[in-house]
C-alpha cells in the first residue's frame, strides 16, 4: 500500500509540474516520464556528503538525506493533526514542522507533498477546501524558515481518504491532518 | 403529452436495458394530510405474468412525494380496470378521493399497449385517460409517466417521477482495493448503471441541464481535476486542471458555464467557465475559503459556502450576464455552520447541510420569507439535491456506518430510504426535466 501511495505521489507531483508548465524535478537522474518506477527511484537516492556529520538530535539542517529512511530520525514525525473546523497548526507540532523546514532548506533538491485532510462530517467540497487550508499552513510555516516554494505541493483530499475508518471522536481526531510526503522517498 | 416518453426515452431504454434493483425503496416516515387514492393492479392482458407491476410502482412514486397516501391492497373493495365498471359510492363511503384503473395489453412485437383512467371519487367522472405505447423494458417508465400525469392533474405542480439521479458509490472490487463509481438511476433508485469508475476518488458530479452531461471531480491524476463526461457516448473531457483545487463544478441554467473553484491563484475562489471558449471570470476575492457555488435561476446569481465570517456560512452574491454587481450577502445565520447550498430550481429555497449540536443535518431556507427549517433527523446528512420541480430533496446519510441514500418531502412531512446492497452511497444530484420533454 505504502509503495503504491509513493508511486502515486511521484507521478502525481510530475503530472502536476509538468501541468503548469513548471520545470520538471530537478533531481538527479529522474525520470520525467510516467514510467518512474520505485526501484528507479530508489536507486537515485542522493548520495550524502561526506562532511555531513550525523546528529539525530540537532536540528533539521543538520540531518543528511538518510535520515529520510530512519525511523529515529526527527523527520520520521510527518503527520500534524488538527482541532474541528481549524487550520491552525497546533503549538506541539511546530518543532516538528521546523526540523523539516530546516532540512528542506538545506536540501533544496528536494521536493514534498503536503496532502491535507479533513475529517467525515461536513460537506465534502468545503473538507476539500478545509484541507488545502490546513496544508497550505503548514506550507506557509517551511517557507518562513526558507524552504522554496517550489519544493512544497500542496495538495487536498478533504474527507476523502481518512486513515481511521471508525466513525467516532478518536477516528476524526486522527483524520483531521497534513501528512508531508517526501517524492521518492 | 404522449410525446414525451419518444426519443430521450428510447435512448435511455437502448442503453440502461437492464432492470436491475441495486437500490432499494423502503418508506421510513408516511405523512399526515396526504390525500387517500386508491390504485387498483391492472389488468394483465397477455401470456404469463406482466413483467413489472405499474400499480406498486405508480403507488411508490405518489407515497414517495409526500401528497398521497395510496391505499393497501387489502383495502381495495373491488377490482374494476375501466371507469364505467366502478360503483363510487362504494368507494365514498371509504373516503378515498381518487381511483385509478387500467390494463395492459401485451402485442405481438414484444410491446405493450398501456391504458389507464384517473377518476374522481366524489364527482363520479374521469379526470385524466391515456393509453400509451411502452416496449419491453420501459414498463417502469411508463408507470413513472403514469405517476405523472395523475401527480399534476390532481396537484396541478409537474410531477418528477420520470427523472433520474446521478450519485458515486464506492465499493470494492475484488483484489479488495476500493473502486469509485459514477452512477445513474431512475429517480425511485431502480435501473442502475454505472457509467464511469476509476481507482482515485471521484467527487460532485452535476448534471448539465439539458441532461446529457455530468460535469465531476476526478482525483485520477492524484490530485482533483473537474471532468465533464457524456453520459449516452461515455466521452469525456477534462475542462480544468489548474494547480491546486479543481473542485465543485455547477451547470448554469443556462449550460453555457459551469462555477467552480480553483486555488490556482492562492486560495479557494469561486469562478466562472465558460464551457465552449474556457474562458475564466472570477467572482469572488477574499483571504477566506469561498467555495460550492450554486446557481439562481437564470444565471441572475450564484450562493456559495465562505467561511470569511469565521465559521461557514452561505452568501448570496448577484451577477448580470456573468458580472458581479454588489457585494456578496450572508444569507443564513442560523448555527455556525451552513455549507453546501443547493437552489431550486424557481428559485424559492435553498436547501443547505446545516449542523446543530454537533449533528450535521439537512435544513431548506425560503428566500422570500427567510423561514428555517431544519429538515431531517439524521448524524451525517449531506449533498442534498432539489427534484426538479421544487417539492422534494434527495440527500447522503449514513445508517449503521454505511453511506445510503434518502429522500424528504420539502415540508418535512414524507422521508424515503434508498439503500444499496454493497459499498457506500454518496452525493446524489437529481437530474432536470429534460429538454425534449
Amino acid at each position: 500500500m505504502i509503495k503504491i501511495m509513493r508511486y502515486f505521489i511521484i507521478l502525481s507531483v510530475i503530472v502536476t509540474l509538468a501541468g503548469c508548465g513548471l520545470a520538471p524535478l530537478k533531481k538527479r537522474g529522474e525520470q520525467t516520464n510516467e514510467d518512474t518506477t520505485e526501484n528507479q527511484t530508489a536507486e537515485n537516492k542522493f548520495s550524502t556528503p561526506a562532511d555531513d556529520a550525523v546528529d539525530k538530535f540537532a536540528s533539521g539542517d543538520s540531518l543528511q538525506v538518510s535520515s529520510l529512511n530512519d525511523p529515529n530520525s526527527p523527520l520520521s514525525q510527518r503527520v500534524m493533526y488538527f482541532d474541528l473546523d481549524s487550520s491552525q497548526v497546533k503549538d506541539e507540532d511546530r518543532d516538528i514542522i521546523t526540523v523539516h523546514a530546516e532540512f528542506l532548506a538545506t536540501h533544496s533538491e528536494i521536493t514534498v507533498v503536503l496532502e491535507g485532510h479533513a475529517d467525515e462530517r461536513g460537506s465534502r467540497e468545503y473538507n476539500i477546501a478545509l484541507g488545502e487550508k490546513r496544508a497550505k499552513a503548514v506550507k506557509q510555516l517551511m517557507t518562513l524558515q526558507g524552504v522554496a516554494e517550489t519544493q512544497i505541493q500542496v495538495i487536498s483530499f478533504g474527507e476523502e481518504r481518512p486513515v481511521a475508518l471508525g466513525h467516532d471522536a478518536s477516528a476524526w481526531n486522527l483524520n483531521r491532518r497534513v501528512e508531508i510526503l517526501y517524492t521518492g522517498y | 403529452m404522449i410525446r414525451y416518453s419518444s426519443l430521450f426515452l428510447i435512448l435511455w431504454l437502448s442503453l440502461f436495458s437492464s432492470a436491475h434493483a441495486i437500490l432499494t425503496i423502503e418508506i421510513t416516515h408516511g405523512s399526515e394530510g396526504s390525500q387517500p387514492i386508491a390504485i387498483i393492479p391492472f389488468e394483465w392482458k397477455g401470456k404469463g405474468t406482466p413483467p413489472a407491476s405499474l400499480k406498486n410502482i405508480i403507488a411508490a412514486d405518489l407515497q414517495r412525494s409526500g401528497q398521497f397516501s395510496p391505499l393497501p391492497n387489502k383495502d381495495l373493495i373491488s377490482r374494476p380496470h375501466e371507469g364505467k365498471d366502478v360503483k363510487y359510492q362504494t368507494w365514498r363511503a371509504l373516503n378515498v378521493g381518487y381511483l385509478v384503473v387500467g390494463k395492459i395489453h401485451a402485442l405481438a412485437d414484444g410491446s405493450f399497449q398501456v391504458q389507464f383512467q384517473l377518476l374522481d371519487v366524489f364527482k363520479g367522472r374521469q379526470l385524466a385517460g391515456y393509453s400509451i405505447r411502452s416496449l419491453n423494458s420501459g414498463l417502469r417508465r411508463t408507470a413513472h409517466h403514469i405517476s405523472d400525469i395523475i401527480y399534476k392533474t390532481i396537484t396541478g405542480e409537474e410531477g418528477a417521477f420520470n427523472t433520474h439521479i446521478s450519485y458515486i458509490t464506492v465499493t470494492r472490487n475484488k483484489n479488495n482495493k476500493k473502486q469509485y463509481q459514477l452512477a445513474i438511476a431512475d429517480a425511485d433508485g431502480y435501473n442502475e448503471k454505472i457509467i464511469y469508475t476509476s481507482p482515485q476518488p471521484l467527487m460532485s458530479p452535476s448534471w448539465s441541464p439539458d441532461g446529457t452531461r455530468l460535469a465531476y471531480v476526478s482525483f485520477l491524476a492524484g490530485r482533483p481535476e473537474v471532468h465533464v463526461q457524456n453520459i449516452f457516448s461515455a466521452k469525456k473531457e477534462k475542462l480544468a486542471s489548474f494547480k491546486g483545487l479543481n473542485n465543485a463544478p455547477r451547470w448554469s441554467p443556462d449550460g453555457k458555464y459551469l462555477a467552480l473553484t480553483l486555488s490556482k491563484d492562492g486560495n479557494p475562489e469561486i469562478y466562472i467557465m465558460n464551457v465552449n471558449s474556457r474562458k475564466l471570470t472570477r467572482i469572488t476575492r477574499s483571504y477566506a475559503i469561498d467555495t460550492e457555488p450554486e446557481w439562481l435561476p437564470d444565471n441572475k446569481g450564484l450562493i456559495f459556502t465562505s467561511d470569511r465570517g469565521g465559521s461557514p456560512q452561505l452568501y448570496e452574491i448577484k451577477l448580470n450576464t456573468n458580472r458581479v454587481t454588489g457585494r456578496a450577502q450572508r444569507i443564513t445565520f442560523e448555527g455556525n455552520y451552513n455549507s453546501r447550498p443547493t437552489v431550486s430550481f424557481d428559485g424559492r429555497y435553498v436547501a443547505m447541510v446545516h449542523r446543530t449540536q454537533g449533528q450535521f443535518r439537512i435544513a431548506v431556507l425560503e428566500r422570500g420569507t427567510q423561514n428555517f427549517r431544519v429538515l431531517t433527523k439524521g448524524q451525517l446528512d449531506e449533498s442534498p439535491s432539489f427534484a426538479p420541480n421544487g417539492r422534494m430533496i434527495i440527500f447522503a446519510t449514513e445508517e449503521k456506518y454505511q453511506g445510503i441514500l434518502s429522500a424528504v418531502s420539502v415540508d418535512g412531512r414524507a422521508r424515503q430510504r434508498l439503500s444499496i446492497k454493497n459499498g457506500d452511497v454518496r452525493e446524489p444530484v437529481w437530474s432536470p426535466y429534460k429538454v425534449n420533454k
